[in-house]
């Protein structure tokens, strides 16, 4: 076995005692490539094998079906019929699509959702939209946790007729003050917000944020010299990202055993209580 | 075991105040990735399009880090192919004379333009081996930011140098079709997000002999671009000539010239 190869064994082998909750998680196919686990058996062999527990799982369907209650209900059910537990869906809400309210209560009320995905640049507003600002607060009311998505893949290579912009974070700590309760999770972020505007966030109220897309050597360590390290999640952004970056990461940067506890499981358990 | 070698890494994006401070701390995280050795290119702070004494100076600047770790890691000397003469001149200050075993080119000039010629045959009789960042962007690359068809231009025009296609263009799945009749031109894998499939793709169309592990760090991190590697549905044996034995072979001329144990 060599080096590296063994690195992310050894990590491994902790993972009985030490269980992984990946909060970036999403089945179905990448619209632009087929990708090694966009089968979710596979795919949950693959997190099991590497130590994850907990999976909480969106759909790439999400991106541009417009029937967003059939992609839910297929989440819900895939989530069922695979890993056992494993998987956890975080169904889609398009707040610009007519009837949203519906959908919102179907994923808490008939598939028992523990939160929500959204996908602002591909369902076409801003995080100062009225209808963006009543649905944080109607999935406050329902006790949903909101994962925001900022962007999906590299701007720079997008598909020419599938560009979208980065989402604008700009208006969102006003909106954050404005929604007490609101547990919010920034998806694919750290490749984006950085510095002054990530600090604001951070203190505009329960905000977290996920390491996916965080970069620069020893990138975890420089992120918890600033942000309080109750606020990071475990997010891989598999299959589109090789799992193992997420898991590299925690290597890369020396960590003391409480915050690696606190990246790998407590912070996500701590935010879904009485769903583990 | 595998021996990983990084082709990628810069003295940018590191904390500290000198050149070796920066790299004492960036092997200090290699070392606890398990990466042997480094490549590094490219001074404290950089400009697209430098003059002579900017080029001198980053290049002092590597050097200056590599005297403190010789046995740790190799430097590429930067160019600039808008000042050949100069370049030149460099070229023969850093790797004939120094102790650099490759060369840097970044956006100052498009690399098909026929500025880069002297350079490209330079570096050749020298055995050094030439690393070009590459990059295909939908937002538009920068004004002399080189694409990798023009890179496989280049590579046509001097099949004898040994060619590294930086970041494999960046859009992976275009770059690497464009560098796959050149068999002298060889992939980097370093400086994108970890997306799944890269490797594999680069793997079935070049050949894992023509596949190189690098980071790019201190702007990536070693562990979303080692993930490539790791990660990827490959054998053991591919792994283990991407992550080191590739780029030992393509080093190992220059290196024995220079009496540099590898």
């Amino acid at each position: 076995m060599g080096l590296a190869t063994a690195s992310v064994a050894a990590m491994n082998t902790a993972r009985h005692s030490e269980k992984l909750i990946d909060v970036n998680v999403n089945l179905s196919r990448w619209p632009l490539r087929r990708v090694r686990y966009d089968d979710t058996a596979a795919l949950v062999a693959m997190l099991r094998s590497l130590g994850v527990a907990k999976a909480w799982t969106g759909s790439f369907d999400a991106l541009l079906h417009k029937d967003s209650s059939a992609v839910n209900t297929w989440l819900s059910g895939e989530c069922r019929r695979h890993g056992h537990g494993l998987l956890v869906p975080f169904g889609s809400i398009n707040p610009k699509s007519p009837d949203w309210e519906e959908d919102l209560r179907r994923c808490a009320e008939e598939h028992r959702m523990p939160g929500i995905r959204l996908h602002p640049n591909y369902h076409g507003y801003k995080l100062d939209d009225p209808d963006f600002v009543r649905l944080l607060k109607l999935a406050v009311e329902r006790g949903l946790v909101v994962q925001l998505a900022l962007l999906m893949e590299d701007e720079r290579m997008m598909h020419p007729v599938l560009r979208v912009e980065v989402v604008d974070t700009g208006p969102l700590a006003h909106v954050v003050k404005q929604t007490p309760g609101l547990r919010l999770i920034l998806l694919n972020a750290l490749g984006k917000l950085h510095a002054q505007p990530l600090l604001n966030l951070i203190a505009a109220g329960e905000v977290y944020v996920e390491i996916s897309m965080l970069e620069g050597v020893g990138g975890i360590a420089n992120l918890l010299a600033q942000v309080p390290v109750n606020r990071v999640l475990l997010g891989s952004y598999a299959p589109l990202f090789y799992f193992e970056s997420a898991l590299l990461k925690l290597k890369e940067s020396p960590l003391s055993e409480a915050h690696l506890k606190a990246l790998r499981h407590e912070n996500a358990q701590r935010l879904l209580g009485n769903h583990f | 075991m595998i021996e990983i070698w990084d082709l990628h890494c810069h003295l940018s994006g590191v904390t500290g105040n000198t050149p070796e401070g920066r790299l004492a701390k960036l092997l200090e995280f290699a070392d606890r990735m398990g990466i042997a050795r480094l490549c590094i290119f490219m001074g404290m702070e950089w400009s697209y399009d430098p003059s002579p004494e900017k080029i001198r100076q980053e290049n002092d600047e590597v050097l200056r880090a590599l005297r403190h770790f010789p046995d740790r890691v190799l430097g590429f000397v930067y160019l600039n192919p808008k000042h050949t003469q100069a370049s030149l001149d460099e070229l023969n200050r850093c790797v004939r004379d120094g102790p650099m075993v490759g060369v840097k080119l970044w956006v100052a000039q498009h690399c098909n333009a026929p500025e880069l010629d002297p350079l490209i045959a330079r570096a050749t009789e020298l055995k050094a081996v030439v690393f070009q960042h590459t990059w295909l962007k939908v937002t538009g690359n920068l004004p002399g930011e080189s694409t990798p068809m023009e890179l496989a231009e280049l590579a046509a025009r001097h099949p004898q140098a040994t060619i590294i296609c930086g970041h494999s263009g960046g859009d992976w799945e275009r770059g690497l079709r464009a560098i796959r009749p050149h068999k002298n031109v060889y992939a980097d894998l370093g400086g994108g997000d970890p997306t799944a499939g890269f490797t594999e793709v680069a793997v079935r169309e070049l050949g894992p002999e023509r596949v190189l592990y690098g980071s790019d760090v201190g702007g990536r991190s070693f562990a979303s671009q080692l993930a490539k590697v790791i990660g990827a549905d490959i054998s053991e044996s591919a792994k283990r000539l991407i992550l080191g034995e590739n780029l030992k072979r393509l080093l190992q001329p220059i290196c024995k010239q220079k009496g540099i144990r590898l």
